[in-house]
Protein backbone atom coordinates (compact mmCIF):
# COMPACT_ATOMS: atom_id res chain seq x y z
CA UNK A 1 0.00 0.00 0.00
CA UNK A 2 1.10 3.59 -1.11
CA UNK A 3 0.65 4.97 1.66
CA UNK A 4 3.16 3.74 3.85
CA UNK A 5 7.14 3.41 3.37
CA UNK A 6 7.78 -0.62 3.34
CA UNK A 7 9.91 0.10 6.29
CA UNK A 8 6.80 0.83 7.91
CA UNK A 9 5.08 -2.13 6.66
CA UNK A 10 7.67 -4.43 7.95
CA UNK A 11 7.48 -3.06 11.39
CA UNK A 12 3.98 -3.03 11.45
CA UNK A 13 3.39 -6.64 9.88
CA UNK A 14 6.52 -8.25 11.88
CA UNK A 15 6.52 -5.47 14.84
CA UNK A 16 9.61 -6.00 16.93
CA UNK A 17 9.53 -6.56 21.04
CA UNK A 18 5.82 -6.96 21.30
CA UNK A 19 4.38 -7.94 24.64
CA UNK A 20 4.88 -7.34 28.48
CA UNK A 21 7.28 -8.00 30.85
CA UNK A 22 6.26 -8.71 33.74
CA UNK A 23 8.68 -7.79 36.71
CA UNK A 24 9.33 -4.59 34.44
CA UNK A 25 11.47 -1.62 36.12
CA UNK A 26 9.74 1.07 34.46
CA UNK A 27 6.86 1.14 32.24
CA UNK A 28 5.10 3.90 30.23
CA UNK A 29 1.68 4.91 28.88
CA UNK A 30 0.43 7.29 26.47
CA UNK A 31 -2.61 8.62 24.31
CA UNK A 32 -5.98 7.47 24.83
CA UNK A 33 -8.85 5.14 23.35
CA UNK A 34 -10.83 8.22 22.95
CA UNK A 35 -8.18 9.15 19.92
CA UNK A 36 -7.58 5.91 18.61
CA UNK A 37 -3.82 5.67 19.88
CA UNK A 38 -2.11 4.16 23.23
CA UNK A 39 1.33 3.08 23.61
CA UNK A 40 2.50 1.01 26.27
CA UNK A 41 5.93 0.36 27.04
CA UNK A 42 7.73 -2.13 29.42
CA UNK A 43 11.38 -1.30 30.44
CA UNK A 44 14.12 -3.65 32.43
CA UNK A 45 16.61 -1.79 33.19
CA UNK A 46 20.47 -3.08 34.64
CA UNK A 47 22.76 -0.48 35.39
CA UNK A 48 21.00 2.46 34.03
CA UNK A 49 21.56 0.40 30.56
CA UNK A 50 18.54 -0.83 28.98
CA UNK A 51 18.42 -4.46 28.22
CA UNK A 52 14.78 -5.25 27.13
CA UNK A 53 11.84 -3.52 26.21
CA UNK A 54 8.15 -4.72 25.15
CA UNK A 55 5.28 -2.79 23.87
CA UNK A 56 1.39 -3.03 23.37
CA UNK A 57 -0.11 -0.26 20.95
CA UNK A 58 -3.68 -0.20 20.06
CA UNK A 59 -3.63 1.85 17.19
CA UNK A 60 -2.97 2.50 13.73
CA UNK A 61 -0.12 0.69 11.51
CA UNK A 62 1.82 3.67 11.85
CA UNK A 63 1.24 3.54 15.67
CA UNK A 64 2.12 -0.19 15.63
CA UNK A 65 5.28 0.51 13.29
CA UNK A 66 6.36 3.46 15.24
CA UNK A 67 6.57 1.23 18.77
CA UNK A 68 8.38 -1.22 16.87
CA UNK A 69 11.17 0.80 15.77
CA UNK A 70 11.07 3.02 18.98
CA UNK A 71 11.92 -0.42 20.72
CA UNK A 72 14.17 -0.91 18.29
CA UNK A 73 16.11 1.93 18.86
CA UNK A 74 16.70 2.26 22.46
CA UNK A 75 17.51 -1.64 23.21
CA UNK A 76 20.99 -2.18 24.70
CA UNK A 77 21.08 2.10 25.38
CA UNK A 78 21.90 3.78 28.17
CA UNK A 79 19.05 5.51 29.81
CA UNK A 80 20.42 9.31 29.11
CA UNK A 81 20.99 8.05 25.22
CA UNK A 82 17.23 6.78 25.42
CA UNK A 83 15.96 10.01 26.53
CA UNK A 84 17.58 11.79 23.95
CA UNK A 85 15.47 10.14 21.34
CA UNK A 86 13.15 11.62 19.18
CA UNK A 87 10.34 11.44 17.63
CA UNK A 88 11.81 12.72 14.47
CA UNK A 89 14.51 9.73 14.44
CA UNK A 90 11.63 7.37 14.77
CA UNK A 91 10.25 8.77 11.75
CA UNK A 92 13.56 8.99 9.80
CA UNK A 93 14.48 5.54 10.31
CA UNK A 94 11.19 4.30 9.26
CA UNK A 95 11.82 5.87 6.09
CA UNK A 96 9.13 8.64 6.76
CA UNK A 97 5.33 8.62 7.86
CA UNK A 98 2.93 10.78 6.06
CA UNK A 99 2.27 13.71 7.67
CA UNK A 100 -1.14 13.20 9.44
CA UNK A 101 0.85 10.14 11.06
CA UNK A 102 3.99 12.27 12.63
CA UNK A 103 1.62 12.01 15.99
CA UNK A 104 2.45 8.41 15.98
CA UNK A 105 5.93 8.66 16.14
CA UNK A 106 5.28 11.50 19.13
CA UNK A 107 3.55 8.75 20.95
CA UNK A 108 6.58 6.70 20.88
CA UNK A 109 8.88 9.18 21.82
CA UNK A 110 6.64 9.95 24.60
CA UNK A 111 5.82 6.43 25.88
CA UNK A 112 9.72 6.03 26.28
CA UNK A 113 9.92 9.18 28.58
CA UNK A 114 7.37 8.12 30.56
CA UNK A 115 8.49 4.95 30.94
CA UNK A 116 11.90 6.28 32.25
CA UNK A 117 10.34 8.59 34.43
CA UNK A 118 8.58 6.01 36.17
CA UNK A 119 11.80 3.86 36.51
CA UNK A 120 13.23 7.31 37.97
CA UNK A 121 10.13 7.85 40.58
CA UNK A 122 10.44 4.07 41.62
CA UNK A 123 13.85 4.01 42.46
CA UNK A 124 13.96 7.65 43.92
CA UNK A 125 16.47 8.77 41.45
CA UNK A 126 17.02 12.33 40.70
CA UNK A 127 16.34 13.74 37.55
CA UNK A 128 15.64 17.14 35.55
CA UNK A 129 12.26 17.51 35.47
CA UNK A 130 12.17 19.74 32.15
CA UNK A 131 13.59 16.60 30.47
CA UNK A 132 10.08 15.37 31.38
CA UNK A 133 7.25 17.26 29.44
CA UNK A 134 3.90 16.33 29.90
CA UNK A 135 2.39 14.04 27.20
CA UNK A 136 0.49 15.20 24.64
CA UNK A 137 -3.22 14.69 24.93
CA UNK A 138 -4.41 14.53 21.23
CA UNK B 1 -2.58 -14.24 -3.98
CA UNK B 2 -6.08 -13.51 -5.34
CA UNK B 3 -7.56 -10.17 -4.79
CA UNK B 4 -11.26 -10.52 -2.42
CA UNK B 5 -12.54 -6.71 -3.36
CA UNK B 6 -15.40 -6.57 -0.30
CA UNK B 7 -15.38 -2.41 -0.91
CA UNK B 8 -18.59 -2.17 -3.45
CA UNK B 9 -19.88 0.81 -1.50
CA UNK B 10 -16.42 2.77 -1.96
CA UNK B 11 -16.90 1.69 -5.23
CA UNK B 12 -17.66 -1.18 -7.88
CA UNK B 13 -15.55 -3.14 -11.34
CA UNK B 14 -17.20 -1.77 -14.26
CA UNK B 15 -19.24 -4.80 -16.06
CA UNK B 16 -18.80 -5.78 -19.66
CA UNK B 17 -22.37 -4.39 -20.11
CA UNK B 18 -21.53 -0.84 -19.13
CA UNK B 19 -17.60 -1.08 -20.85
CA UNK B 20 -19.44 -2.38 -23.98
CA UNK B 21 -22.02 0.10 -24.03
CA UNK B 22 -19.35 3.18 -23.66
CA UNK B 23 -16.65 1.91 -26.32
CA UNK B 24 -19.20 3.51 -29.48
CA UNK B 25 -19.09 6.83 -27.65
CA UNK B 26 -15.66 6.85 -27.59
CA UNK B 27 -15.12 6.10 -30.97
CA UNK B 28 -17.76 6.14 -33.74
CA UNK B 29 -20.39 8.56 -31.97
CA UNK B 30 -18.08 11.55 -30.57
CA UNK B 31 -19.93 14.23 -31.62
CA UNK B 32 -20.99 17.28 -29.28
CA UNK B 33 -24.51 16.90 -28.84
CA UNK B 34 -25.39 20.87 -29.18
CA UNK B 35 -24.06 20.49 -32.56
CA UNK B 36 -26.54 20.51 -35.56
CA UNK B 37 -24.72 18.15 -38.00
CA UNK B 38 -25.07 14.42 -38.40
CA UNK B 39 -22.24 13.61 -36.09
CA UNK B 40 -23.67 15.64 -33.44
CA UNK B 41 -27.19 14.87 -33.88
CA UNK B 42 -26.50 11.24 -33.46
CA UNK B 43 -25.20 11.96 -30.07
CA UNK B 44 -27.59 14.15 -29.22
CA UNK B 45 -30.68 10.74 -29.88
CA UNK B 46 -28.17 8.66 -28.16
CA UNK B 47 -28.34 11.09 -24.98
CA UNK B 48 -31.80 10.92 -25.10
CA UNK B 49 -32.57 7.38 -25.45
CA UNK B 50 -30.53 6.92 -22.32
CA UNK B 51 -32.66 9.79 -20.51
CA UNK B 52 -35.72 8.01 -20.83
CA UNK B 53 -34.39 4.65 -20.16
CA UNK B 54 -32.77 6.04 -17.32
CA UNK B 55 -36.14 7.85 -16.31
CA UNK B 56 -38.40 4.20 -16.67
CA UNK B 57 -35.94 2.70 -14.47
CA UNK B 58 -36.69 4.63 -11.45
CA UNK B 59 -40.11 5.63 -12.55
CA UNK B 60 -39.61 9.20 -13.25
CA UNK B 61 -40.42 11.01 -16.57
CA UNK B 62 -37.47 12.00 -18.77
CA UNK B 63 -37.51 15.41 -18.63
CA UNK B 64 -37.33 15.30 -14.65
CA UNK B 65 -33.40 13.75 -15.16
CA UNK B 66 -30.37 15.60 -15.62
CA UNK B 67 -27.23 13.88 -16.08
CA UNK B 68 -24.49 15.13 -13.56
CA UNK B 69 -20.47 14.22 -13.19
CA UNK B 70 -20.95 12.47 -9.44
CA UNK B 71 -23.74 11.60 -6.90
CA UNK B 72 -21.96 14.77 -4.87
CA UNK B 73 -22.72 17.54 -7.81
CA UNK B 74 -26.30 16.45 -8.24
CA UNK B 75 -26.70 16.26 -4.00
CA UNK B 76 -24.77 19.62 -4.00
CA UNK B 77 -26.94 21.09 -7.13
CA UNK B 78 -30.25 19.83 -5.32
CA UNK B 79 -29.65 21.26 -1.86
CA UNK B 80 -28.70 24.60 -3.01
CA UNK B 81 -31.25 24.81 -5.62
CA UNK B 82 -34.00 23.83 -2.84
CA UNK B 83 -32.61 25.87 -0.39
CA UNK B 84 -32.25 29.26 -2.20
CA UNK B 85 -35.86 28.64 -3.80
CA UNK B 86 -37.25 28.60 -0.35
CA UNK B 87 -35.16 31.30 0.60
CA UNK B 88 -37.12 33.81 -2.01
CA UNK B 89 -40.45 32.58 -0.11
CA UNK B 90 -38.79 33.92 3.11
CA UNK B 91 -38.31 30.28 4.37
CA UNK B 92 -34.49 29.49 5.92
CA UNK B 93 -34.75 26.20 7.41
CA UNK B 94 -33.48 22.38 6.63
CA UNK B 95 -34.38 19.06 8.18
CA UNK B 96 -31.84 16.86 7.63
CA UNK B 97 -30.05 13.54 9.46
CA UNK B 98 -27.27 13.54 11.56
CA UNK B 99 -25.66 10.73 9.54
CA UNK B 100 -25.84 11.63 5.77
CA UNK B 101 -22.98 11.65 3.57
CA UNK B 102 -20.80 14.56 3.69
CA UNK B 103 -21.60 15.60 -0.05
CA UNK B 104 -24.57 16.46 1.56
CA UNK B 105 -23.76 17.70 5.33
CA UNK B 106 -20.43 19.58 4.06
CA UNK B 107 -23.45 21.61 1.69
CA UNK B 108 -25.72 21.59 4.34
CA UNK B 109 -22.71 23.31 6.83
CA UNK B 110 -22.36 25.55 4.16
CA UNK B 111 -25.87 26.32 3.78
CA UNK B 112 -25.63 27.34 7.44
CA UNK B 113 -22.99 29.83 7.11
CA UNK B 114 -25.08 31.54 4.65
CA UNK B 115 -27.64 31.85 6.88
CA UNK B 116 -29.82 28.61 7.00
CA UNK B 117 -31.17 27.14 10.25
CA UNK B 118 -30.59 23.44 10.09
CA UNK B 119 -32.25 20.65 12.01
CA UNK B 120 -30.11 17.53 12.17
CA UNK B 121 -32.30 14.51 13.27
CA UNK B 122 -30.64 12.05 15.80
CA UNK B 123 -30.56 8.70 14.51
CA UNK B 124 -31.47 5.38 16.67
CA UNK B 125 -28.90 2.79 18.00
CA UNK B 126 -29.96 0.73 15.02
CA UNK B 127 -29.25 3.58 12.36
CA UNK B 128 -32.82 4.59 11.03
CA UNK B 129 -34.84 7.75 11.11
CA UNK B 130 -38.86 7.97 11.26
CA UNK B 131 -41.27 9.92 9.30
CA UNK B 132 -42.38 10.68 12.88
CA UNK B 133 -39.02 12.71 13.42
CA UNK B 134 -39.58 14.29 10.49
CA UNK B 135 -42.93 15.73 10.76
CA UNK B 136 -42.24 16.86 14.13
CA UNK B 137 -39.22 19.24 12.91
CA UNK B 138 -40.77 20.44 9.95
CA UNK B 139 -41.93 24.11 10.51
CA UNK B 140 -43.95 27.10 9.05
CA UNK B 141 -40.37 28.09 7.20
CA UNK B 142 -38.79 24.57 6.37
CA UNK B 143 -37.47 25.15 2.81
CA UNK B 144 -35.97 21.49 2.41
CA UNK B 145 -36.24 17.94 3.80
CA UNK B 146 -32.83 15.77 2.92
CA UNK B 147 -32.88 12.48 4.32
CA UNK B 148 -30.58 9.84 2.73
CA UNK B 149 -32.31 6.35 1.19
CA UNK B 150 -29.77 3.89 2.34
CA UNK B 151 -26.68 5.28 4.52
CA UNK B 152 -23.31 4.26 2.84
CA UNK B 153 -21.20 3.22 5.97
CA UNK B 154 -23.66 0.99 8.07
CA UNK B 155 -26.19 0.21 5.24
CA UNK B 156 -29.49 1.20 6.95
CA UNK B 157 -32.54 1.92 4.56
CA UNK B 158 -34.33 4.80 5.95
CA UNK B 159 -38.64 4.60 5.36
CA UNK B 160 -38.42 7.27 2.39
CA UNK B 161 -41.82 6.49 1.08
CA UNK B 162 -43.26 7.56 4.40
CA UNK B 163 -41.06 10.58 5.16
CA UNK B 164 -41.60 11.21 1.28
CA UNK B 165 -45.89 11.42 2.29
CA UNK B 166 -45.02 13.42 5.40
CA UNK B 167 -42.80 15.68 3.23
CA UNK B 168 -45.59 16.17 0.14
CA UNK B 169 -48.42 16.81 3.07
CA UNK B 170 -46.57 19.58 4.64
CA UNK B 171 -45.33 20.59 1.33
CA UNK B 172 -42.01 20.92 1.68
CA UNK B 173 -39.38 19.65 -0.81
CA UNK B 174 -37.88 16.07 -0.34
CA UNK B 175 -34.55 15.55 -1.46
CA UNK B 176 -32.77 11.88 -0.84
CA UNK B 177 -29.06 11.21 -1.55
CA UNK B 178 -29.66 7.84 -2.94
CA UNK B 179 -26.36 6.86 -4.12
CA UNK B 180 -26.14 3.69 -2.25
CA UNK B 181 -29.64 2.82 -3.01
CA UNK B 182 -30.39 2.62 -6.88
CA UNK B 183 -29.45 -0.36 -8.56
CA UNK B 184 -29.21 -2.06 -5.43
CA UNK B 185 -33.06 -1.84 -4.10
CA UNK B 186 -36.08 -1.09 -5.89
CA UNK B 187 -36.42 2.96 -5.99
CA UNK B 188 -40.00 4.45 -7.48
CA UNK B 189 -39.48 8.04 -7.61
CA UNK B 190 -43.52 8.41 -7.69
CA UNK B 191 -44.30 5.87 -4.80
CA UNK B 192 -41.66 7.20 -2.45
CA UNK B 193 -42.95 10.76 -3.04
CA UNK B 194 -39.72 11.87 -3.68
CA UNK B 195 -39.02 15.24 -5.18
CA UNK B 196 -35.39 15.45 -5.49
CA UNK B 197 -32.99 12.48 -6.12
CA UNK B 198 -29.21 11.57 -6.34
CA UNK B 199 -27.60 8.71 -8.21
CA UNK B 200 -24.01 8.08 -9.27
CA UNK B 201 -23.07 5.18 -11.59
CA UNK B 202 -19.82 4.02 -10.34
CA UNK B 203 -21.89 2.27 -7.17
CA UNK B 204 -23.46 0.12 -9.67
CA UNK B 205 -20.76 -0.94 -11.85
CA UNK B 206 -20.84 2.24 -14.17
CA UNK B 207 -18.33 4.46 -15.28
CA UNK B 208 -16.92 6.99 -12.42
CA UNK B 209 -17.38 10.54 -13.46
CA UNK B 210 -20.85 10.56 -14.08
CA UNK B 211 -23.80 10.43 -11.81
CA UNK B 212 -28.05 12.03 -11.92
CA UNK B 213 -30.17 13.95 -10.63
CA UNK B 214 -33.72 13.51 -10.64
CA UNK B 215 -36.09 16.73 -9.78
CA UNK B 216 -39.87 16.20 -10.36
CA UNK B 217 -41.94 18.22 -12.76
CA UNK B 218 -43.09 21.73 -10.56
CA UNK B 219 -40.17 21.43 -8.47
CA UNK B 220 -37.52 24.61 -9.97
CA UNK B 221 -34.36 23.73 -9.84
CA UNK B 222 -31.50 26.18 -10.47
CA UNK B 223 -28.04 25.82 -12.94
CA UNK B 224 -25.45 25.05 -10.17
CA UNK B 225 -22.67 24.71 -13.30
CA UNK B 226 -23.51 28.02 -15.56
CA UNK B 227 -22.42 27.88 -19.39
CA UNK B 228 -23.99 26.38 -22.41
CA UNK B 229 -27.88 25.10 -22.53
CA UNK B 230 -27.47 21.55 -22.08
CA UNK B 231 -29.82 19.77 -20.08
CA UNK B 232 -32.21 22.44 -20.83
CA UNK B 233 -30.38 25.38 -18.74
CA UNK B 234 -29.94 23.35 -15.65
CA UNK B 235 -26.23 21.78 -16.36
CA UNK B 236 -24.04 23.86 -18.85
CA UNK B 237 -20.87 21.84 -20.38
CA UNK B 238 -20.74 19.25 -22.97
CA UNK B 239 -22.70 16.19 -22.02
CA UNK B 240 -20.84 12.99 -20.80
CA UNK B 241 -21.83 10.66 -23.91
CA UNK B 242 -20.16 7.75 -23.52
CA UNK B 243 -20.88 7.75 -19.60
CA UNK B 244 -24.36 8.13 -19.49
CA UNK B 245 -24.67 5.20 -22.00
CA UNK B 246 -22.64 3.29 -19.39
CA UNK B 247 -24.18 4.24 -16.65
CA UNK B 248 -27.75 3.79 -18.12
CA UNK B 249 -26.71 0.57 -19.81
CA UNK B 250 -25.11 -0.96 -16.27
CA UNK B 251 -28.58 0.77 -14.14
CA UNK B 252 -31.15 -1.09 -16.47
CA UNK B 253 -28.28 -4.89 -15.81
CA UNK B 254 -28.76 -4.14 -12.05
CA UNK B 255 -32.67 -3.72 -11.99
CA UNK B 256 -32.97 -6.59 -14.48
CA UNK B 257 -30.89 -9.03 -11.65
CA UNK B 258 -32.12 -7.35 -8.71
CA UNK B 259 -34.46 -10.20 -7.80
CA UNK B 260 -31.20 -12.63 -8.02
CA UNK B 261 -28.29 -10.70 -6.71
CA UNK B 262 -30.63 -9.45 -4.18
CA UNK B 263 -31.20 -12.90 -2.80
CA UNK B 264 -27.81 -13.53 -3.13
CA UNK B 265 -25.96 -11.14 -1.66
CA UNK B 266 -28.49 -11.02 1.06
CA UNK B 267 -27.19 -15.02 1.79
CA UNK B 268 -23.51 -13.99 1.52
CA UNK B 269 -24.24 -10.79 4.08
CA UNK B 270 -25.88 -12.78 6.62
CA UNK B 271 -23.65 -15.77 6.58
CA UNK B 272 -20.58 -13.63 7.30
CA UNK B 273 -22.82 -11.47 9.69
CA UNK B 274 -23.37 -14.27 11.53
CA UNK B 275 -19.76 -15.84 11.04
CA UNK B 276 -17.89 -12.31 12.35
CA UNK B 277 -20.19 -12.14 15.83
CA UNK B 278 -18.93 -15.50 16.80
CA UNK B 279 -15.99 -13.26 17.71
CA UNK B 280 -16.29 -12.22 21.25
CA UNK B 281 -16.62 -8.89 21.80
CA UNK B 282 -18.03 -7.82 18.46
CA UNK B 283 -21.60 -6.11 17.01
CA UNK B 284 -22.87 -5.54 14.20
CA UNK B 285 -23.63 -1.67 13.48
CA UNK B 286 -26.87 -0.68 11.69
CA UNK B 287 -30.37 -2.75 11.69
CA UNK B 288 -30.07 -6.66 10.41
CA UNK B 289 -33.48 -6.08 8.47
CA UNK B 290 -34.07 -2.83 7.05
CA UNK B 291 -30.55 -2.93 5.65
CA UNK B 292 -28.82 -3.18 1.94
CA UNK B 293 -28.26 -6.96 0.25
CA UNK B 294 -24.32 -5.96 0.14
CA UNK B 295 -23.65 -4.57 3.55
CA UNK B 296 -21.98 -5.78 6.51
CA UNK B 297 -20.49 -3.73 8.83
CA UNK B 298 -18.53 -4.77 12.52
CA UNK B 299 -17.05 -3.28 15.49
CA UNK B 300 -14.55 -5.61 16.96
CA UNK B 301 -13.97 -3.98 20.43
CA UNK B 302 -9.89 -3.64 21.55
CA UNK B 303 -8.64 -2.87 18.00
CA UNK B 304 -8.36 0.40 15.78
CA UNK B 305 -9.55 -0.32 12.09
CA UNK B 306 -7.09 0.82 9.72
CA UNK B 307 -4.34 -1.97 11.38
CA UNK B 308 -7.21 -4.50 10.91
CA UNK B 309 -7.55 -2.91 6.86
CA UNK B 310 -3.73 -3.39 6.21
CA UNK B 311 -3.52 -6.99 7.46
CA UNK B 312 -6.29 -7.47 5.84
CA UNK B 313 -5.13 -5.96 2.98
CA UNK B 314 -1.91 -7.41 2.82
CA UNK B 315 -4.08 -11.08 2.85
CA UNK B 316 -5.83 -10.18 -0.71
CA UNK B 317 -8.75 -8.63 1.32
CA UNK B 318 -9.89 -5.40 0.53
CA UNK B 319 -12.11 -3.22 3.02
CA UNK B 320 -12.80 -0.12 4.65
CA UNK B 321 -12.88 0.95 8.40
CA UNK B 322 -14.52 4.09 9.89
CA UNK B 323 -11.33 4.70 11.94
CA UNK B 324 -10.34 7.95 12.82
CA UNK B 325 -7.03 6.54 10.89
CA UNK B 326 -8.62 5.87 7.53
CA UNK B 327 -10.91 9.27 7.94
CA UNK B 328 -8.14 11.64 8.00
CA UNK B 329 -9.28 13.09 11.38
CA UNK B 330 -9.00 12.00 15.11
CA UNK B 331 -12.40 11.48 15.19
CA UNK B 332 -14.08 7.86 14.02
CA UNK B 333 -17.09 8.04 11.88
CA UNK B 334 -19.80 10.68 12.42
CA UNK B 335 -22.34 8.08 11.43
CA UNK B 336 -20.82 5.14 13.75
CA UNK B 337 -20.71 7.84 16.62
CA UNK B 338 -24.23 8.83 15.44
CA UNK B 339 -25.42 5.58 16.14
CA UNK B 340 -24.24 6.25 19.17
CA UNK B 341 -21.19 4.16 19.67
CA UNK B 342 -18.20 5.49 21.93
CA UNK B 343 -15.60 6.63 20.53
CA UNK B 344 -13.30 3.38 22.11
CA UNK B 345 -15.75 1.35 20.29
CA UNK B 346 -16.16 3.22 16.49
CA UNK B 347 -12.09 3.36 16.20
CA UNK B 348 -12.35 -0.71 15.71
CA UNK B 349 -14.99 -0.99 12.57
CA UNK B 350 -15.05 -2.77 9.55
CA UNK B 351 -17.02 -2.66 6.51
CA UNK B 352 -17.27 -4.97 3.64
CA UNK B 353 -19.26 -4.45 1.21
CA UNK B 354 -20.24 -7.33 -1.44
CA UNK B 355 -21.54 -6.98 -5.25
CA UNK B 356 -22.25 -9.73 -7.49
CA UNK B 357 -18.75 -10.54 -8.67
CA UNK B 358 -17.75 -12.10 -4.93
CA UNK B 359 -18.51 -15.97 -3.80
CA UNK B 360 -19.23 -18.04 -1.39
CA UNK B 361 -15.62 -18.78 -1.25
CA UNK B 362 -14.83 -15.14 -1.07
CA UNK B 363 -16.92 -15.31 2.51
CA UNK B 364 -15.24 -18.26 3.41
CA UNK B 365 -11.44 -16.66 3.08
CA UNK B 366 -13.32 -13.43 4.97
CA UNK B 367 -14.57 -15.79 7.73
CA UNK B 368 -10.67 -16.93 7.81
CA UNK B 369 -8.89 -13.78 7.98
CA UNK B 370 -10.75 -11.72 10.43
CA UNK B 371 -10.98 -13.82 13.35
CA UNK B 372 -7.09 -14.26 12.95
CA UNK B 373 -6.47 -10.76 12.52
CA UNK B 374 -8.51 -9.34 14.86
CA UNK B 375 -7.04 -12.14 17.53
CA UNK B 376 -3.47 -10.96 15.87
CA UNK B 377 -3.89 -7.15 16.99
CA UNK B 378 -5.80 -7.75 20.30
CA UNK B 379 -2.82 -9.52 21.52
CA UNK B 380 -0.69 -6.27 21.26
CA UNK B 381 -3.65 -4.03 22.48
CA UNK B 382 -3.07 -2.32 26.43
CA UNK B 383 -7.00 -1.89 25.54
CA UNK B 384 -7.47 -5.17 25.24
CA UNK B 385 -5.27 -6.32 28.23
CA UNK B 386 -7.12 -3.77 30.56
CA UNK B 387 -10.53 -5.28 29.25
CA UNK B 388 -9.50 -8.48 29.63
CA UNK B 389 -8.11 -8.05 33.27
CA UNK B 390 -11.59 -6.41 34.16
CA UNK B 391 -9.79 -2.55 34.53
CA UNK B 392 -12.18 -1.42 31.95
CA UNK B 393 -15.56 -2.51 31.09
CA UNK B 394 -16.51 -4.06 27.86
CA UNK B 395 -18.63 -2.25 25.81
CA UNK B 396 -19.95 -4.67 23.64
Amino acid sequence: MALYSEKVMDHFTNPRNVGKIDDADGIGEVGNARCGDIMKIYLKIDNGVITDVKFNTFGCGSAIASSSMATELIKGKPLEEALTLTNKAVAEALDGLPAHKMHCSVLAEEAIRAAIKDYYDKNGIAYDKSQFPDPHED
Amino acid sequence: MKTIYVDNAATTAMSDTAINAMTPYLKEVYGNPSSLHTVGQTAKEAIEDARARFARLINADPKEIYFTSCGSEADNQALRSAAYNGLKKGKKHIVSTAFEHHAVLHTLKKLEKEGFEVTYLPVSESGLVTAEQVERAIRPDTALISVMYANNEIGTIQPIREIGAVCRKAGVVFHTDAVQAVGHIPVDVKADNIDMLAVSAHKFHGPKGVGALYCRKGVPLNAFIDGGAQERNRRAGTENIAGIAAMTAALEEACANMPRTSAKLKSLRDRLIDGLLKIPHSRLNGDRDKRLPANVNMCFEGIEGEGLLLLLDARGICASSGSACTSGSLDPSHVLLAIGLPHEVAHGSLRISFSDYNTDEDVDAILQAVPEVVAYLRNMSPVWEALEKGEKEHLI
